[in-house]
């Protein structure tokens, strides 16, 4: 009724249809480019995954895929009966060096960010949080000689006088700690600044005293985040490769003494496809056996950490 | 450390008449003295107001020459006046003319803004509430806070209540705490079977009263509450309401409120607070008026109060 009144009083009729326009042609053009960028993305993990699977496949035409998984002994490179795929030695050196790296960089990056984050004045604030964005910045090629040319000889042989080899599981745990440290802290930092202050208020009006506030209130909301940044933390040790070459040694050890040496599976990766060996023969194929197991781990981890927090998110309006 | 003041004796003996009776009969509904009050059907003024003006009404706050500033600049000045133990007092006025500010320093929530400074005194039951000695954690677990926005933890409802309780350090049954305050707190019957439950899930009425619940679970002698009902439907805050007029025979209430009929409804002493902008043009906030609410309501003696009150102005 009204529009036909208004149409019926006869002013120019709003021209509101689509047009070619010169803008709606570059806004096209955009719209194409983001979408190959985007494609290009997926192209390139599909042709990871999938060229990573082929050798894997071929490897385990070869190796039986339980004399893999379940044996004790990781000597591919060994000659004759000494060869032996059992890749044990090496997810065990990954997740002890991992451990020790969490249980250097755990408390402090947590102590750390609490202290950021409930306790530092905004000077203190402004000065040690750009601090731990350049430990973030370290090269990790310079922690591990770090390690290996200061941790062992100076740190742990002289001042501690522990007597470690000279490539040894704590060095390298101790440099890996020092390399999740930023990430643990930065994470749980933004965590908990985004715990709203209101939850603090209503801890502090009950009576609550500032460590009460923070390790009972604040803490626990900022859970999931914090969560989240150590599971990024452990996959990064966990895929550490520099690190553990540098200062670990070459070791695929079962043990738990952090004073003898130990690899990981990176490092055995980076350490074998730089040596001298024959294309498509087990010993190459061995790269791509733990590649994948390492690809599956990470993303094991990962899918617990979502898990994780999608559990215990709380949404904060 | 020091104690700031004696706990006053009220506590234990009417607590245990209550839990008798509390399990029969729905908290909310019925006052202690039996009146039958449902939500939204406010009682009368009259009926409330004569046990609470009897003669014998003490002072739990003696404020004094009051100044509040933030970085240097005054937002409330020069408040002066006594809050009344026992009655509900309700702080009105427009936006911005510092209710909110005013209410933060009876229990020292105004430590927490690094920028804000306190002159004058406040003197809680006697005691200089700003003295050097005084912790205001202390202060803090007598004279607990309920805030406008409803901020339960992220935490189950049981853990939620306890929470007070644990951090004081509180002797006796939780499980009898927690049961006695979520009844205070007019909450019991809808929460009683998913205590365990996130608090998160509750509705915005339910997660208030939660946290009257949760204040009163530390069983504080004065409860201050900023705006308690603003973002809660009518039937809520009747629930609130009610749950005021049971709570104020054992308990002081502080109440700011932007809406008059809340204020002509609850409270028994209104003070009026405006802003007032100075010779250097600064504009802070001021009581212009503190008196018997009917008072405020139907004579006040100032015509800002009176613009106000009738709507006059906002
Ligand atoms: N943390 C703060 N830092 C600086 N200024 C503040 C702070 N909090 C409040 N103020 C200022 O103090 C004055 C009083 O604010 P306050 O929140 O006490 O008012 P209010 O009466 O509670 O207002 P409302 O009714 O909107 O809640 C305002 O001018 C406000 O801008
Ligand atoms: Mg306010």
């Amino acid at each position: 009724m009204e529009a036909a009144s208004i149409a019926a009083a006869g002013g120019p009729r709003p021209n509101l249809t689509r047009g070619r326009t010169p803008r709606s042609v570059g806004e096209n053009i955009i719209k194409a480019l983001l979408f190959l960028a985007a494609l290009i993305s997926i192209a390139t993990t599909i042709g990871i995954v999938v060229s990573l699977l082929a050798e894997t496949v071929e490897f385990f035409s070869q190796v039986g895929i339980f004399e893999y998984l379940l044996g004790t002994k990781w000597s591919p490179l060994a000659g004759g009966d000494q060869k032996s795929f059992g890749v044990l030695p090496l997810i065990s050196g990954t997740l002890y060096l991992t451990a020790l790296g969490l249980v250097v960089a755990v408390p402090l990056g947590l102590g750390s960010a609490i202290y950021l984050a409930e306790y530092a004045s905004p000077r203190a604030r402004r000065i040690i949080k750009p601090v731990l964005e350049l430990l973030a910045g370290i090269p990790t090629i310079v922690l591990g000689y770090f390690a290996l040319t200061f941790i062992t000889p100076v740190l742990l042989q002289g001042i501690f006088g522990i007597e470690v080899k000279i490539f040894n599981a704590l060095s390298a745990g101790l440099a890996l700690g020092v390399l999740i440290l930023p990430v643990v802290a930065t994470l749980a930092d933004d965590s908990l600044r985004a715990v709203p202050s209101s939850l603090r208020e209503g801890a502090f009006g009950l009576g609550a005293s500032k460590p009460q506030v923070v390790l009972r209130v604040v803490f626990p909301a900022a859970l999931s985040g914090i969560v989240a940044g150590l599971v990024l933390a452990a996959s990064r040790a966990i895929g550490e490769t520099v690190v553990v070459l540098v200062a670990g040694g070459a070791n695929a050890n079962l043990g738990i003494d952090p004073r003898e040496s130990f690899q990981n599976m990176a490092a055995f990766i980076a350490q074998t496809a730089r040596g001298d060996i024959a294309a498509q023969s087990v010993e190459f194929l061995t790269i791509f056996a733990v590649g994948t197991t390492l690809f599956v781990m990470t993303l094991i981890l990962n899918a617990i950490s979502i898990r994780f927090v999608r559990r215990f998110q709380q949404v904060y309006e | 450390m020091r104690q700031v003041t004696e706990r006053p004796e009220s506590s234990s003996e009417p607590r245990a008449a209550e839990s008798a009776a509390g399990a029969q009969k729905p908290p909310a509904a019925e006052p202690a003295d039996g009146r039958v009050m449902g939500p939204g059907t406010a009682p009368a003024v009259e009926g409330v107001k004569a046990p609470a003006a009897a003669p014998d009404s003490k002072p739990v706050f003696a404020v004094e020459r009051l100044t509040v500033s933030y970085a240097g600049r005054p937002a409330v000045r020069e408040v002066s006046f006594g809050i009344e133990e026992r009655r509900i007092t309700a702080l009105i006025g427009a936006s911005g003319c510092g209710k909110s500010t005013f209410i933060r320093t009876l229990n020292r929530m105004n430590d927490l803004i690094p920028s804000a400074s306190v002159e004058g005194s406040v003197r809680y039951h006697g005691q200089d509430l700003y003295a050097p000695d005084v912790d205001p954690v202390q202060v803090r677990k007598r004279i607990g806070m309920v805030f406008q926005k409803p901020n339960p933890f992220p935490k189950s409802i049981y853990d939620n209540v306890a929470f007070g309780p644990r951090v004081l350090g509180m002797k006796g049954e939780m499980d009898e705490m927690v049961e006695r305050a979520l009844r205070r707190g007019a909450l019991w019957d809808e929460v009683k079977d998913r205590l365990k439950q996130n608090a998160f899930g509750m509705s915005g009425g339910q997660q208030q009263r939660l946290c009257i619940a949760r204040a009163l679970a530390t069983d504080p002698d004065v409860i201050l509450m900023d705006e308690p009902a603003s973002a809660l439907d009518p039937i809520s805050t009747g629930r609130i309401e009610d749950l005021m007029f049971e709570l104020k025979d054992r308990v002081s209430i502080v109440i700011v409120t932007h809406n008059m009929q809340q204020a002509a409804r609850v409270s028994d002493m209104t003070a009026f607070f405006t802003v007032v902008v100075d010779d250097t043009g600064h504009r802070h906030g001021e009581v212009v008026e503190y008196d018997e609410t009917e008072k405020v309501f139907t004579n006040p003696a100032d015509e800002r109060t009176e613009a106000y009150v009738t709507g006059r102005v906002g």
